[in-house]
């Protein structure tokens, strides 16, 4: 069986691996690396749930290759909190509620925290917008885009 | 808040973490991607298994050859059911709910003889990783010889077609009756008029986010078998799987339920994929692991739903409703599930007395079996099908009579003094304000103006629409001697344990178990309020029946009032027992001592006190206990309530719809739910937010369709619309709360109300909007299509 030596950075540490070449980044990243947070929902790129960041982008790592993100900087939920402290929006999702079982919940993060980085002030409009690939069965969303927003003000705040 | 428990004082009186929006301690686990679900477990040495499904919906099976995918690198064994029929196990997955006349065919874990509906386990392959076994799975070939199959539950019974199952020739497993039939015809004959519906209220599929999955690893040296599963009820699990299925006594089965991704009824059901996993375990001594992909949830996980009805609803003139028919056929799919047979029959008929009294109701439900997946409980269970049908009817009759539907409603309602009040459908309701809450809900929307502005609307062309849902929920399926009566094969209780340690921190053992309800802040809250302790000193441990002795599980929302007054029950004896011991130590008679926030004090004199933490440790120590008093402070409960409780509310949406275009818009979405008293109004308010989105989903959007070959269409996420962030408005939210005298805490519980309303609610929106066209009903999900065709010759 051909496989392949790819090496990816997550969450800032440096990861030299054996993959095959259908394994999908999201299965590299769980079980070869052991980052479990980002979660399978649907293995098609609808639900949202296994996204993380790659070089600044958020993609739906189930329809990423490994080898395809051979050389690059992979952020997972694992490393929004900053020396075990909730980043901001994280603390947002506890306090508005904004997360019932949690399993859409690093995903939703991924999308939310890329979001924030751009958006200046973002409407209700655009946050439902900007989570719109991310699928929630618990929560009907509303907390979402609260803790989202809260956010979002926070930062506005601090610049 | 009542207090029906006569052990004492309710702690929950005096204030604090009863009753305040605090936030969940379970969220940090889950906020930075530690916490951990069954996939994210691995143990030395597993083994993957993937599991060969039938393609078709009705086939005997000729020949299967397994030689192919068992020589392929990797490969560690592969079963079909002959196998598992060897090996001497039981090898059966039972119903847990009789009926009279049930007809029960054989449900085995992996299918010998016929396939019965699409995706039926025919075989399964363990491997060294899950790449391997699902590789492996397109090498096994199976012969079949195809049978003529049917999806629709009439059609099932009365077309001539081949039986599901040879046992039940007209594909009728039960014909269920409830209510007084002459009674009703009588209502019938005397009434002034009669409105009927026609309707179906489509299957729907769970979709939990989290597929279901399992990790079996069965120890050779002890006999004993540790099964880490997606699981809501973990004990339910282990006394199925145990006699019924692997022939294990219970105290071999140690069932695991870590973080569950969502369930909504999903994950209660013992289906044979999860007992594959523990028998391939069994078979091979390693760690076994099953993960579901999610086109395989869509064809196993139980889907809900699935009635087709004719409603009759017989009223006078003067809008006084004489009585209700209702005539259903519920699909139960190929086999029947563990409540399958519950759900369509006493959970449904007997909430078709909605909010209303009716003095005569009559139901008739015949359950079929179908080539279909099979049906079981789904958020809201048979409560969600029965008040769809009352709440239609209503409509319905509010049209014959040209009345304002939410006068009409007002005009039935059972009044507050009427309680308790016995339905002609078989309940006896607990408490309620119902009148209350639908003012409160109307006033939201200021009802009446609104009508003004729809008339005005009207002459623009503009389509606004109105939808009234009220509700009525048995929750808290109990108590057990009754459900044993109507069929049940489990009970209806629950148990915990509360125990202190010698610190003074508490721990709760639950046997309810959490799939992202809150149970370990909510459950916190109640032992704190209870012993005077804070929050912070409160642990809850639930999904681990080695931990946790005994339990029932989560399901029909009987967490919060079964599970919650289990825990009070036990906390309140624990208190008595630091009582009896602050007592003792404080040299004064028992009577004489009070308790506040943890404190203990004799009456008058203020200054002789003991902390309940510090009789804890007094406890442990055991020096200087009351005579013949054994030392520590736990108490095992098991609460088995006198009654269901019966949450309702009144929930109203205004939707703006488009004739042209079918477009739907929810405008305004309004919820006013009464669950007695109030746990925790932050995580009360999520149950509803996400029950509205279910309900809407389910209206809207969700719909399980099979097409004409019978092959499941919705079987991808691309096919089958789950609602997204863009598709739901805001909730606007409120509360009423009366008390349940039925339970020790005064809660009723929440976790489906929300689904319960939220279909009829929008459904009923969106006739009214489109009442100019002559249209009364349409079936769900309404889509963009259904009101254009609908309203096509009006245009
Ligand atoms: S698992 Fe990747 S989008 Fe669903
Ligand atoms: S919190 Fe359960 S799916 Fe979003």
């Amino acid at each position: 069986m051909t496989t392949h030596g790819i090496s990816v950075t997550v969450n800032g540490e440096q990861h030299d691996l054996t993959v095959r070449p259908r394994t999908l980044l999201v299965t590299a990243l769980r079980e070869e690396l052991g980052y479990t947070g980002a979660n399978v929902g649907c293995e098609t790129g609808r639900c949202g749930a296994c996204t993380v960041r790659e070089n600044g982008e958020t993609i739906k790592s189930c329809t990423r290759l490994a080898v395809q993100a051979d050389g690059s900087e992979i952020e997972t939920v694992e490393g929004l909190a900053d020396d075990g402290d909730l980043s901001a929006l994280q603390k947002q999702f506890q306090e508005q509620h904004g997360l019932q079982c949690g399993y859409c919940t690093p995903g939703m993060l991924m999308s939310a925290d890329t979001f924030l980085r751009e958006a200046d002030d973002p409407s209700r409009e655009e946050i439902r917008e900007a989570i719109e690939g991310n699928l929630c069965r618990c929560t009907g969303y509303q907390n979402i885009v609260d803790a989202i927003e809260a956010a979002a003000e926070q930062s506005g705040e601090h610049r | 808040m009542s207090d029906a428990d006569s052990s004492g004082e309710s702690g929950a009186d005096s204030g604090g973490a009863f009753g305040s929006a605090i936030e969940r301690g379970e969220d940090v686990p889950l906020l930075t991607g530690s916490g951990d679900y069954t996939d994210d477990i691995s143990l030395r040495g597993t083994t993957h298994l993937a599991i060969r499904r039938s393609d078709h919906a009705h086939a005997r099976i000729e020949r299967i050859d397994t030689s192919d995918a068992a020589a392929m690198d990797g490969v560690v064994a592969v079963y079909t059911g002959e196998d598992v029929v060897e090996s001497g196990v039981p090898n059966t997955i039972p119903t847990a709910w009789d009926l009279p006349g049930l007809v029960q065919p054989q449900y085995r874990m992996l299918a010998t003889d016929k396939v019965r509906h699409e995706g039926t386990a025919v075989a399964a392959v363990v491997a060294e990783t899950p790449h391997v076994a699902h590789d492996a799975l397109e090498r096994i070939a199976v012969e079949y010889e195809p049978l003529e199959h049917v999806t629709d539950p009439v059609e099932a019974v009365e077309r001539d077609v081949p039986p599901v199952h040879e046992e039940a020739a007209d594909n009728v497993a039960f014909d269920f009756e409830l209510g007084e039939e002459e009674a009703t015809d009588e209502a019938f004959a005397d009434a002034d008029r009669v409105a009927t519906v026609d309707l179906r209220q489509p299957r729907i599929i769970p979709n939990a986010m989290e597929p279901r999955a399992a990790l079996a690893d069965w120890e050779d040296a002890t006999g004993k078998l540790r099964l880490w599963m997606t699981s809501q009820n973990p004990h339910l699990h282990r006394m199925l799987l145990s006699a019924g299925t692997l022939g294990l006594p219970e105290n071999k089965i140690q069932v695991i339920a870590p973080e569950v991704g969502g369930g909504f009824g999903s994950k209660i059901y013992h289906y044979p994929d999860e007992a594959v996993t523990a028998w391939c375990s069994m078979q091979l001594g390693r760690p076994v692991k099953w993960q579901a992909t999610r086109s395989e949830s869509y064809l196993t996980d139980c889907h809900g739903r699935d009635h087709v009805t004719t409603g009759e609803i017989a009223l006078d003139d003067d809008g006084t409703i004489r009585g209700v028919r209702v005539e259903t056929h519920a699909g139960l799919g190929a086999q029947l599930s563990q409540f399958g047979t519950a759900t369509p029959s006493y959970l449904y008929a007997t909430v078709l007395s909605g909010q209303y009294a009716i003095p005569a109701i009559h139901c008739r439900v015949v359950g079929a079996f179908t080539n279909t997946t099979p049906v079981d409980a789904y958020r809201g269970a048979g409560r969600a099908e029965g008040i769809y049908v009352i709440e239609r009817l209503v409509d319905a009759g509010a049209r014959e009579l040209e009345m304002d539907p939410a006068e009409l409603r007002r005009r039935n309602l059972v009044p507050p003094d009427e309680f308790p009040y016995e339905s002609a459908a078989a309940l006896v309701y607990d408490s309620g304000e119902y009148e209350r809450a639908m003012d409160l809900a109307l006033e939201h929307v200021d009802y009446d103006d609104l009508r003004e502005r729809q008339r005005e609307l009207r002459d623009e062309d503009r389509y606004i629409g109105i939808g009234i849902g009220n509700f009525v929920e048995s929750a808290g399926l109990s108590p057990s001697g009754l459900a044993g009566d109507l069929g049940a094969q489990a009970g209806g209780w629950e148990s915990s344990i509360v125990r202190f340690d010698s610190t003074g921190s508490v721990t709760v053992l639950a046997g309810t178990a959490d799939q992202g309800q809150g149970h370990r802040t909510t459950y916190a809250q109640i032992a704190a309020e209870e012993l005077g302790v804070s929050v912070d000193d409160v642990d809850v441990v639930e999904g681990d029946t080695d931990r946790i002795p005994q339990g029932m599980g989560t399901y029909g929302s009987r967490s919060a009032s079964v599970g919650g007054g289990s825990i009070a029950r036990g906390a309140r004896e624990v208190r008595e027992k630091a009582r009896r011991i602050a007592a003792h130590q404080l040299e004064a008679s028992v009577d004489d001592i009070e308790f506040e926030d943890g404190e203990f004090r004799v009456a008058g004199a203020p200054d002789r006190s003991l902390h309940i933490q510090t009789i804890a440790h007094e406890a442990y120590l055991g020096h200087d206990l009351p005579e013949g008093m054994d030392p520590g402070l736990e108490e095992t409960n098991f609460y088995d309530p006198e009654n269901f409780t019966y949450p309702f509310g009144t929930h109203v949406a205004v939707v703006e719809v488009d004739p042209e275009t079918g477009d739907i818009e929810i405008r305004r979405y309004v919820a006013v739910d009464d669950c007695g008293e109030i746990i925790n109004p932050m995580i009360v308010e999520g149950q509803v937010h996400g029950g509205i989105a279910q309900g809407i989903g389910a209206a809207l959007y969700e719909g399980a369709a099979y097409d004409d070959d019978e092959h499941l269409q919705t079987r991808r996420m691309d096919e089958y619309a789950v609602p997204h962030s863009t598709q739901l408005p805001d909730f606007e939210t409120d509360s009423t709360v009366t008390p349940s005298p039925h339970n020790p805490l005064g809660v009723k519980g929440v976790g489906e109300s929300a689904t319960i309303a939220a279909t009829p609610t929008i459904v009923s929106a969106v006739a009214d909007a489109l009442e100019p066209f002559g249209v009364d009903h349409l079936d769900m999900p309404i889509t963009p299509e259904s009101v254009w065709r609908a309203t096509e010759g009006d245009r």
